[in-house]
């Protein structure tokens, strides 16, 4: 599956804020490190600001800071935010669609829809944070690459 | 109903995973489930679903816990004299037609005694029996909507299995 591009900035911007609440976040240095427009990534901030995830500061020093909970915010809060991943139920799937070809198609992918949305809400902002240093860990004991 | 508190501090089973929580003044000893064990197992199962399920819990503890047979393990924490979880798991070979691991049938933690580190502890102490057992995997199978339990895992380190449940209706016809 495919999530849409800001959806993907909403995660790593919140993730990057959490691994370090004390820190506040430069949004010019997140645009470069994901290679995403500054002004994309202005507006994506914004919402993450509006939910209660980041909280923003002007001037000297200032930038975004996070705020919400690690162990209760999961990845599916972020998500919601940006995302419309409604399932259709089989009633609803009987006046959405005309045919039983479309219907049926509808089905599988409300299957895939179903389990994806039970991933993200399972997995929290602190369960990601673990996984991240597992990363970090995992490559620092990886020998390097060879040119 | 509730095990009685005791004034002495529980003694832990030969080989059972023992310690205090780190950061709590909380004494959790997790071990073999015993006999007396099960009013506060079926108590805290019920506070939990909200079915009391008395039989199936006694037939749960002469299978998996009363003989003490290997691979099957059924452990309890206990604090202060208290039964504040449990948790249920054996080694299964060649399940679905995959290599022997360990599996998770069920963890419980009543309500207040939760957010101090029990669940991660008696699954720590399974994962523990498992691997003496001689398994270097561990899985558990639970449903979509169970949020609660499904984020604890994911929070110990759990990731999806290479496994997919599938079912069907019995009262649906297939066409073939």
């Amino acid at each position: 599956m495919k999530l849409q591009k800001s959806t993907v900035i909403a995660l790593c911007s919140v993730l990057e804020a959490a691994l370090d609440p004390g820190r506040q976040l430069v949004s010019a240095e997140i645009a470069e490190k994901y290679g995403v427009s500054p002004h994309h990534l202005a507006k994506v901030l914004r919402r993450l600001g509006r939910a209660g995830l980041l909280e923003s500061s002007r001037g000297v020093g200032g930038g975004y800071r996070f705020c919400g909970n690690a162990k209760r915010a999961t990845l599916m809060d972020v998500i919601d935010l940006f995302e419309d991943m409604m399932v259709e139920r089989s009633g609803q799937r009987e006046a959405i669609y005309s045919t039983d070809v479309e219907r049926a198609i509808a089905q599988v992918l409300g299957e895939i829809a179903e389990t994806a949305k039970a991933v993200f809400k399972s997995i929290t902002l602190a369960t990601m944070l673990r996984l991240i240093e597992r990363q970090q860990r995992n490559a620092d004991s990886r020998p390097p690459a060879r040119d | 109903m509730r095990a009685q508190k005791r004034s002495k501090k529980p003694a832990a089973a030969a080989g059972a995973p023992t310690g205090s929580l780190p950061g709590s003044s909380a004494d959790v000893v997790v071990r073999p489930v015993r006999a007396r064990d099960l009013d506060s197992v079926i108590a805290i199962d019920e506070q939990i679903t909200g079915i009391g399920k008395a039989d199936y819990w006694r037939e749960r503890f002469l299978r998996y816990g009363g003989r003490g047979r290997q691979p099957c393990f059924f452990l309890v924490a206990e604090c202060d004299g208290e039964i504040d979880g449990f948790i249920i798991g054996e080694v299964r070979d060649w399940e679905f037609g995959t290599p022997p691991c360990g599996w998770v049938f069920g963890i419980s933690v009543r309500r207040e005694a939760r957010l101090s580190g029990i669940g991660t502890r008696l699954l720590d102490a399974l994962c523990s029996s498992f691997r003496k057992a001689g398994v270097a995997k561990v899985r558990t199978l639970l449903v979509f909507d169970d949020m609660l339990v499904m984020t604890f895992y994911r929070s110990q380190g759990m990731m999806a299995a290479p496994i997919i449940t599938l079912e069907r209706n019995l009262t649906e016809t297939i066409i073939e």
